[in-house]
This record gives structure tokens, C-alpha cells and sequence, in this order.
């Protein structure tokens, strides 16, 4: 049995080790960046190192220090500091890809259970729900927007175009959730399956009791792939769909003034690592409470 | 356009239903207080702003969408200043302003009924409506296209022909054609004579000395050369360390934004057209307060986008407000020698096949909207405009 205590150690033991990680990064990058430099600073016309290794000059690899500066300063005078407008951004951001992640949830499932159904109807359907993935998501960003704008009149609230981004981090979240889904209802075995018909389970009963719950252990690792498949999903359907107040907005404006000011575009960048873990922290939280329920708790 | 929504509600009786679908279409935005369920039998009450003096002649506000071509910058300031100022709502409008993005290309976006006015570049614009796009330019906004090609002072690159042997910057995706027209006047051959490469959309390539002229807009990324520090004297870069060619003066300029709309909807709908008028009207008063009162106009445009910093917005309202004033026919109306050129340039540029056929633009909305605002008293060629200073800091802070 687990004490409390032991997890409690287990918990600081793993946040130390990844502020440890991060320090190594931080160490990595800055050693990089003074290797880079002095070989800048000395051997500036030997071309086989110096063109050859990525620059490391301050304008495309800013001091770690100025980066976390960064996180203070305003775009202008007594304007709103970057580190606001980046957590702004990045809540705006999870609520799209919370949307589109649950819609993408609902709809793999639905295609995996579906799909279940029949040997022929996933061997027929499921070539299409892969096919579906090779359409790059910028060239249907525009016409998910406009869609929106003119097609949904019918619903009864105002559609608004970050739920157009939903839609398209929905088309990143549906995937994994409806392949793995169905490995997942596939897995129990046919004898447990007879058992169950045996008692005269119906359908529907071997889906609620034994397949659904078989498929748990394989839907979590897709749940993880959609919650970052969501994040990426939402920034990029920002920027192509020129929505804003999220973060693909604000990667977007820094990149274009990267000349002046490089440390935004970090600090945006960050911003987006850390909503992308925020979004897997809360799968792999709703994955401990679900199985720890259910006793199975695998790790 | 939205308005039929508004409408049908207002002509519906005032059942519960009617009073659900009221609370649903028009609570919240502009309606803050959702009045007490109307008497039975009355249709449902018009909306009623309350706080906006100047629309006693108002019927309901009409809703209009304008999708612009990028984010929110002072390049669309006249747009924020008008409905900020309440401009658009003495006219009766309701404007929503559509942000661009990098996929999103205006015109489509009007064709497919995404928006009700697009703001595009006359190129952009010609270039759909001759694959069968039914739009029409209904005011020419900018006079002057904005594009420069910029270099180093010690580059000894005066002029054109100066570019001769050296390698060249360019955005690309149609950004390009000022500068391959421009070539070819003076007898240097794109394809040979010069190395062409492609460019971000920044001047890192400038400052780095990768390339000898770049690409830039002199609102934008001009000035975020004059906004990076200079390594050798630890100061901003100085116009004066800048050379610049402006195809303005070459005789190869394009025109560049302008308010499109829908042709055959200006044609077969009498409250479409209506409508155009009182925007292009608004739009148009929004720019002239934008010159009148630059300062306050910036304020608009950073209210609207917390990313921007004021100097490199204050820089760019001057310079679009030079693109704008002074007018040779009033704003909005269109120049025909500046579109002659810009078609020339377009067709022999191989970026359309022929000239526009049919009506490309027109200049009756434009006027009308200029009649109406001179009336009021406002100036709209702007002949005594001239350049303000503008002061960088670093980053455009």
C-alpha cells in the first residue's frame, strides 16, 4: 500500500528532478551560445564552422536572463507586461483547445464505437479517418472560419470565429481517441466477450461493462496525444484564421518584430510549452483519478 | 449582411418565443438591459442604444462586417477610429471589423459572403475577380503604395539601375511585382542581371548583410530597422545610414488598400448599396479624424491591440496618413492614372491576363459619401497636411 508520505516524497522527488532539467536546459542553451560565440568571435571566416553551426548571436539566441526579464516588461509604457499578455493568451488558448478537445473526445469515440460494430465498416471507414489526418490544417483554417461565419446561423448562440479554431483543434483531437478507442474496445477476449454473451449480455451491456472499460488503458495515451494535438491545433488555427487574443496571435505579432525585440517571441514560445503541459498535466490528473477508482492504478 | 436576423425578430410577435429569441440573438452585446417581456400583441421593440446621442434618425442599427487584410495595426486606423469615435453608429451602423490572418485573403472571404466589405490591395484584389470573383472597388483609400526597397548608405545603391549585380530582397506571394516592373524599366533583367531571393517578413536579412536591398513597408518594417540598435555607435540605426528606391517615384507603384464590396449585390440590393455609402462615409471620417487628430487616433488603435508599441504605431499612422493625404480627388475616389498603372504594371507583369473587363471600380459610392461629409463641413483632400516628426525609441516602444 501506498502511504501517503512515500507519494508525497515521490511528488517533490519528481518536481525537483524537473527543475533540475530545466536548469540543465538553460546550462545547455547558454553553453551552446558561448561556444558559438567564441568560434563567432575567432574563427569568423572559417566557413565550415561558422556557417555550419546555427547562429548563436543574442538576436537569435537572446541571454536566458533577458528572456526571463522579458516576462516583466510592456510592449509600451504602462502598457500591459509581456508575462500578462502571454498568460492571457495562453487561457484563451486552453479554452479553445478544451472545446475542441471534448468535441474531438466525443466524435472518436463515437467512430471508434461505430466503427466496432463491424469488421467491414472499419476496414471501409477507417482508411478515411487516416486520410483525414494528411489534410494540411492551414489549408482548411480559411475555410473552417468563413463556414463558421456564414454557415451556423442556425444555432442558438453567436458563433464566433475562436470556435472555429475549436473546430479545428477537434479535427487534431479526433484522431488518436477514435484509433486508439477501438484497439481499446477490440482488446478484452473473445472468451471474456462469450462470458458475457453467455450471461446474456446484449450489446449495449458488453459495451458499458466490459469493452468500455477495457478500452480506458488505451484511450488515456490518446487522450494525451489530443490534449497537445488540441493545444497545437488552436495556435495554429489562430494564425491562419487570424483570431485573436490567444496565443497563436501573440507568436505571430513578436515573430514579426523578432528584429527588435527576440526575448517576446521566447517568452510566447514558453508560454506555449507550459499551456501544452498544462493541458497533458490535466489528462494524466483526470487518467490518476479514473483508474485509482477503478483500483488499477498502473504506475 | 445580418440584418435580416434583426428583422425577423422585430416583425414576429411578441410571444415567449419571440421574447427567447430576442434574449438569444441581441443580449448581451447591444442590448445590456434585456427589457421586461413587452406587452403581448406589440412587435418586439426595436434595439435601442442608449447611450449614443447622435442616432435619433436610426431605425436599429444596421450590422456590417469589414474583414480586414491584417491585424490590427494603424494601417486600419481609420476603420477603430470610426467606430470608436461612434462614427459608424451616427450613420445607423453596427460594424464588426474582422481581423486578417495569414491564410485568411479578404476578397474570398467578401465572394463567399464572409464578410460584408473586404479591405484588400487593388492586385489582390483583380486577381479574383478575374477567376470569376464579383467584387468591385468602391474607394481607394491609399493614394500611394507604401513599398520600398531599402539598402545600406555605403551600398552606393542610388536608383534602380543600381541594382544591378546585387542581391535583392523580396517578400514573394505577389509582393514583388513593383519591384520586377520597376527592373525591367530600367533595362536590368530580373531573371540575369540581378539574384533575387526570398525574404521574411522582417529586415533581419538587411541588418545581417545577407542581402543588399530588402523589401519594406515604409510603415512597418522600415521603421523597425530605425527601431534596432546600431552595434557601431550603441544608437538607433538613422535614416540617414538608409538608402531608399520608392516606386513612387519610379512610376511602378500599385495601389494598395481599398474598400471592396460585392458587385452584383450593389446592383440588385438598393439597401446594399445604401449601406456601402454610409460605410465608405464612416470609413472615410474616421481617417480624416485620424489626420486631424493623430495622436488620439494612435490611442484608438493601441486600445485595440495591448501587443503594439506606441512609437512604431505613431510612425506608421504618419506615414499611412501620408499615403492617404493630400488627396488628389478626395479620399476615396480613385485616381485613373494611378489605376491605369497599376493595371499596366499587372497585366505586363503576367500577374493578370488582360485588362479588368467590365466595371473594376467605381467612384459613384465614394463621391456620394464625400458629398455628404463636406457637408458636414469636413475637408476631405487634406491639402494642408503635411508630415509630423516622429521620434522612435528602440523596440517601437
Amino acid at each position: 500500500m501506498a502511504s501517503s508520505s512515500t507519494s508525497r516524497r515521490q511528488r517533490a522527488r519528481r518536481s525537483l528532478i524537473f527543475a533540475v532539467f530545466l536548469v540543465a536546459l538553460a546550462l545547455l542553451y547558454t553553453g551552446y551560445k558561448a561556444v558559438g560565440q567564441a568560434i563567432d568571435d575567432t574563427q569568423r571566416d572559417w566557413w565550415v564552422v561558422g556557417s555550419f553551426l546555427p547562429r548563436s548571436d543574442d538576436k537569435n539566441m537572446p541571454p536566458v536572463l533577458d528572456i526571463l526579464a522579458e516576462f516583466g516588461k510592456a510592449p509600451r509604457e504602462g502598457g500591459t507586461t509581456i508575462g500578462k499578455l502571454t498568460f492571457d493568451g495562453a487561457l484563451f488558448t486552453l479554452r479553445e483547445a478544451a472545446v475542441g478537445f471534448g468535441a474531438g473526445t466525443i466524435i472518436g469515440l463515437a467512430i471508434a464505437v461505430v466503427l466496432l460494430q463491424s469488421r467491414r465498416a472499419e476496414r471501409g471507414v477507417l482508411p478515411y479517418v487516416i486520410a483525414s489526418q494528411t489534410v494540411p490544417l492551414i489549408a482548411i483554417a480559411p475555410i473552417v472560419v468563413v463556414w463558421g461565419r456564414t454557415n451556423f446561423g442556425f444555432l442558438p448562440w453567436e458563433w464566433e470565429d475562436w470556435m472555429s479554431v475549436s473546430l479545428i483543434a477537434t479535427y487534431l483531437t479526433f484522431f488518436p481517441v477514435a484509433v486508439n478507442g477501438l484497439r481499446g474496445l477490440q482488446s478484452p477476449s473473445p472468451e471474456a466477450t462469450e462470458l458475457m454473451q453467455s450471461y446474456a449480455a446484449g450489446r449495449r451491456q458488453v459495451l458499458r461493462r466490459l469493452q468500455l472499460p477495457a478500452s480506458l488503458p488505451f484511450l488515456f495515451p490518446a487522450f494525451r496525444i489530443a490534449a497537445t494535438a488540441s493545444v497545437v491545433g488552436a495556435i495554429v488555427g489562430e494564425i491562419s484564421a487570424g483570431v485573436r487574443g490567444g496565443l497563436g496571435r501573440l507568436i505571430l505579432d513578436f515573430a514579426g518584430k523578432y528584429i527588435t525585440g527576440p526575448e517576446r517571441l521566447y517568452v510566447a514560445v514558453i508560454g506555449a510549452c507550459i499551456t501544452g503541459l498544462v493541458a497533458v498535466g490535466a489528462v494524466a490528473l483526470a487518467e490518476r483519478l479514473v483508474l485509482a477508482r477503478r483500483g488499477e492504478l498502473a504506475r | 449582411m445580418k440584418t435580416s436576423k434583426k428583422r425577423l425578430v422585430r416583425r414576429l410577435p411578441a410571444t415567449l418565443l419571440a421574447v427567447a429569441l430576442v434574449a438569444a440573438a441581441c443580449g448581451g452585446e447591444d442590448e445590456p438591459e434585456a427589457a421586461p417581456p413587452p406587452p403581448p400583441a406589440e412587435p418586439a421593440p426595436a434595439p435601442e442604444p442608449a447611450p449614443a446621442p447622435a442616432e435619433e434618425g436610426c431605425d436599429g442599427l444596421t450590422e456590417v462586417t469589414v474583414q480586414l487584410q491584417w491585424f490590427t495595426q494603424s494601417q486600419f486606423a481609420g476603420y477603430y477610429a470610426a467606430k470608436d469615435q461612434g462614427l459608424y453608429e451616427d450613420l445607423c451602423l453596427d460594424v464588426t471589423i474582422l481581423e486578417g490572418g495569414v491564410e485568411i485573403v479578404p476578397i474570398p472571404v467578401l465572394d463567399s459572403g464572409g464578410a460584408d466589405f473586404a479591405v484588400s490591395w487593388v492586385p489582390r484584389g483583380l486577381v479574383p475577380r478575374e477567376e470569376g470573383a464579383n467584387v468591385v472597388n468602391i474607394a481607394q483609400i491609399f493614394e500611394r503604395s507604401a513599398t520600398l526597397q531599402v539598402s545600406w548608405a555605403d551600398s552606393g545603391i542610388e536608383g534602380v539601375e543600381d541594382l544591378e549585380g546585387k542581391t535583392v530582397g523580396n517578400w514573394g506571394f505577389g509582393n514583388e511585382f513593383e519591384l520586377l516592373a520597376g527592373l525591367r524599366r530600367n533595362g536590368i533583367d530580373p531573371d540575369s542581371d540581378v539574384t533575387l531571393v526570398q525574404q521574411n517578413f522582417d529586415m533581419s536579412a538587411l541588418l545581417n548583410r545577407e542581402i543588399d536591398a530588402a523589401q519594406a513597408m515604409i510603415y512597418n518594417e522600415y521603421a523597425q530597422v530605425l527601431e534596432a540598435v546600431n552595434p557601431d555607435t550603441g544608437e538607433l540605426f538613422q535614416p540617414e545610414d538608409l538608402v531608399v528606391i520608392n516606386w513612387n517615384d519610379v512610376g511602378t507603384a500599385m495601389l494598395q488598400d481599398a474598400i471592396w464590396a460585392d458587385a452584383d449585390l450593389l446592383e440588385s440590393d438598393a439597401a446594399y448599396r445604401d449601406t456601402a455609402v454610409r460605410f465608405v462615409q464612416g470609413t472615410l471620417a474616421g481617417w480624416i479624424w485620424c489626420r486631424d487628430q493623430a495622436d488620439a487616433c494612435v490611442d484608438v488603435v493601441l486600445d485595440n491591440a495591448p501587443t503594439l508599441g506606441r512609437s512604431h504605431q505613431t510612425w506608421q499612422l504618419n506615414e499611412i496618413n501620408a499615403l492617404i493625404w493630400p488627396s488628389t480627388n478626395g479620399i476615396g475616389v480613385m485616381d485613373d492614372t494611378l489605376w491605369d498603372q497599376t493595371v499596366d504594371v499587372a497585366v505586363t507583369e503576367g500577374i493578370l491576363s488582360a485588362e479588368p473587363e467590365g466595371e473594376a471600380y467605381r467612384t459613384d459610392i465614394a463621391l456620394e459619401a464625400i458629398a455628404n461629409l463636406e457637408a458636414e463641413g469636413l475637408d476631405a483632400g487634406g491639402s494642408g497636411w503635411s508630415r509630423a516628426t516622429v521620434v522612435l525609441n528602440e523596440g517601437g516602444e
